[in-house]
């Protein structure tokens, strides 16, 4: 599986790429409206390019959907058996972390199945480095339930990605998981 | 003329106040009022940015996000609201040659829309009521947090505002279909039918020369599919208010309803719903009508392809009512059905009708060039550039797979909703204020070009620039809506707050210039009550 550190990595240069060349378009543009030269636009090079935003709109989750591992994981998350599940609870601002230390080993596929009791929350996973693992919504009254696959070793930190108000800032479990080599 | 005299009567005297119609008095009070909240705005994201990077005694953690609660709903409803709604006012009966239906309603469209954010806002600054804009269930009835007293004020607020918007949508529907006093009888049914899109469908479906013609302009076209989110999307608000304001009472009179009676996650459903109205909905459709409006104007051309932006734009309205589960990627209880469908493909179609919006604009400008670089144009091309840069930023996280690792971060407050709006929804509305001011001052020149070039390299830069800065915060898991204490984000706040502070001068220099041009005098006058009360929009000749 890849690292999600990796797709974001991806994600960046593909969009550092477009920002740079549609700004570039954009002076280029800008700057021959105001000279004379030939004016009449091809309707065809308009149908092009609904046919390229068609194509593109279509097929960038069809791409992301066949490469980022854990799309498909996601979606079809009940039907697979986890090696390992931590049920957690989160009421008052805080998260109640199962008695004993979440030791993964890497290779595994974890399911976190989290529960509000009062708010909605968020669960994330941040590495050491402090960028995010994965997240997701805390709903209550609802099942809310991850599947990951950890890929390196390492200790990561809980943290709640949703606001729940001023107290929510606190919500921090430092090192809560931690990833060994098997 | 001395800098005092035009400070006080403006660039060369030409501004007379005393020669406004009523309808132009009221736009520009919209506008000026609409400007003032911009400033509030501005004034809050500083405020905001600083204490990202450093925790500051006078601003406690509770008022910190009283602010972020209040900065977006200042921002869409004090602000670009009241604009748009100033404009296109004035616009519709402009564009269709026949006076607003009713001024009495325009007139409490304004107070309302102005008195209600000003309300909500206060309710926030003193009582500290922070649920968030997204006032998910059950925290804006979580009275361990908040006061019930302070949160039906901001409540209170909001209802006031909606109020004020569904009097803007009527007035916008009777003034295309009703018949002037005096006029010949207008096809009232016919011209709805044309402005909200169901002839140009019914053209769809028959033989060329059965086809009906269009009775009203794409402008105005736009104009009332925009509308008709906004209709939806008031509904929506109002409904949400009341149930929360129920809960509220019932806590301020000692009762302890259960918040288990509201299924959090439908209504998180619905409540998107309503709120993607805005984001994805009237506010695109608006936009793409006023970049045709101003292409058209600026050059003085039929608009490129007119027929499909005319279909783009019921198509937009369409794929409003079905987008709002890219909201919910992150909820696992969301039904995957809806976060593909809704969230991810539906979401998509955002790219070809706002990509057409874009495309048929530039052609529109191209075939016209030579072009002047005015005022207007360039704002115009910035605003294009915004949309251009968040769009597929919004298209991006509008995914299964990267939302998993960039919902709630920064990247969603930056790289797309920052720069959409303050780069393209903001420099769009600009462009519509330099074309519109010779027409609605009757004549008044611009104090200076300087400071209108400067506001526009300032503000691109800054915007451009803070959403870029938010956006690297973002792919480093900076989280929006929270504090960090141990500066691990610092470098990149600093270099926002830096391009924030370029948008804050921008302003000032833009602010200072419209000042310049109409005067302290001409200023107030604008407040002043009109003489003439009769529906003319500008002066007989």
């Amino acid at each position: 599986m890849v690292d999600s550190a990796l797709v974001l990595k991806g994600q960046t240069i593909a969009y550092t790429c477009y920002t740079v060349v549609i700004m570039l378009v954009m002076a280029w543009f800008a700057l021959r409206i105001t000279r004379p030269g030939k004016s009449k636009v091809n309707p065809a090079l308009f149908y092009t390019f609904v046919g390229f935003l068609t194509v593109l709109g279509v097929s960038l989750h069809i791409i992301t959907y066949n490469t980022i591992p854990w799309s498909e994981m996601d979606l079809k998350r009940h039907e697979i058996t986890p090696d390992q599940s931590f049920a957690i609870d989160v009421a008052n601002h805080e998260f109640i972390l199962p008695e004993e230390k979440m030791v993964i080993e890497v290779g595994q596929i974890v399911e976190f199945d989290v529960t509000s009791k009062d708010l909605t929350y968020g669960f994330g996973l941040f590495r050491e480095d402090n960028t995010m693992l994965f997240q997701m919504q805390v709903v209550p009254g609802h099942r809310n339930d991850i599947l990951w696959k950890f890929l390196k070793p390492g200790l990561y930190t809980i943290r709640s990605t949703e606001y729940s108000g001023p107290k929510g800032i606190a919500m921090i479990e430092e090192n809560a998981v931690e990833v060994v080599e098997p | 003329m001395s800098f005092v005299n035009t400070l006080m009567k403006g660039e060369q005297g030409l501004f007379k106040a005393e020669s406004l119609t009523a309808m132009q008095k009221l736009t520009l009070r919209f506008v000026v009022v609409g400007l003032v909240y911009y400033l509030f705005v501005v004034v809050e994201g500083m405020i905001m940015r600083i204490v990202e990077v450093e925790q500051i005694d006078m601003i406690s953690q509770e008022q910190f996000f009283a602010i972020l609660t209040a900065h977006p709903l200042v921002g869409i409803f004090g602000s670009t609201y009241a604009i748009v709604m100033g404009a296109f006012l004035f616009l519709v009966p402009y564009l269709m040659k026949k006076p607003l239906y009713s001024m009495k309603l325009a007139h409490w469209n304004f107070f309302l829309i102005a008195g209600g954010t000003f309300i909500f806002w206060l309710a926030g600054f003193i009582s500290h009521y922070a649920p968030l804009y997204t006032l998910y269930w059950p925290l804006p009835a979580d009275f361990t947090q908040f006061n019930p007293v302070g949160g039906a004020f901001f409540i209170l607020g909001i209802a006031l505002v909606m109020v004020g918007s569904i009097f803007f949508v009527i007035n916008i529907f009777k003034t295309i279909a009703y018949t002037p006093e005096g006029w010949e009888k207008q096809p009232g049914a016919k011209l709805l039918g044309s402005a909200i899109g169901t002839v140009g469908f019914g053209n769809l479906l028959r033989k060329k020369e059965k086809r009906k013609e269009h009775l009203v302009s794409l402008p105005v076209a736009a104009i009332a599919r925009g509308t008709v989110d906004m209709a939806l999307n008031a509904g929506i608000i109002l409904f949400t208010g009341l149930l929360i304001l129920t809960y509220m009472v019932a806590a301020i009179l000692g009762y302890d309803l259960k918040d288990t009676a509201v299924d959090a996650l439908l209504y998180k459903n619905w409540f998107w719903w309503g709120l993607d109205l805005i984001a994805d909905g009237l506010v695109l459709i608006f936009v793409a009508g006023t970049w045709y409006l101003l292409a058209t104007m600026i050059t003085g051309k039929k608009l490129f392809m007119q027929n499909i932006a005319r279909a783009a734009l019921l198509l937009e309205l369409v794929v409003s009512w079905t987008v709002w589960s890219h909201h919910l990627l992150a909820d696992q209880a969301q039904p995957a059905i809806l976060k593909v469908v809704s969230g991810e493909m539906v979401t998509a179609f955002e790219l070809i009708t706002q990509g057409l919006a874009f495309f048929i604009t530039l052609a529109t400008l191209w075939a016209a060039r030579p072009l002047k670089m005015t005022n207007e144009l360039k704002f115009l091309l910035g605003g294009l550039l915004g949309f251009a840069l968040a769009v597929p930023a919004g298209i991006m996280q509008a995914d299964v797979g990267l939302n998993r690792v960039l919902h709630n971060t920064q990247w969603i407050i930056g790289p797309h909703v920052h720069v959409a709006i303050l780069v393209g929804l903001t420099m769009t509305l600009y462009a519509a204020i330099y074309l519109l001011l010779p027409i609605l001052t009757n004549g008044a020149k611009l104090y200076s070009q300087k400071l209108a070039n400067l506001h526009f390299w300032l503000h691109l830069f800054g915007g451009i620039g803070m959403g870029a800065f938010m956006g690297m915060a973002g792919l480093k898991g900076m989280l929006r809506r929270t504090l960090y204490f141990n500066g691990e984000y610092d470098l990149y706040m600093i270099l926002a707050l830096v391009c924030g502070a370029l948008l804050l001068i921008a302003f000032l220099l833009f602010f200072i210039n419209i000042v310049m041009t109409v005067g302290l005098e001409g200023l107030i006058g604008i407040f002043k009550p009109v003489k003439n009360k009769n529906k003319d929009l500008v002066p007989a000749e």
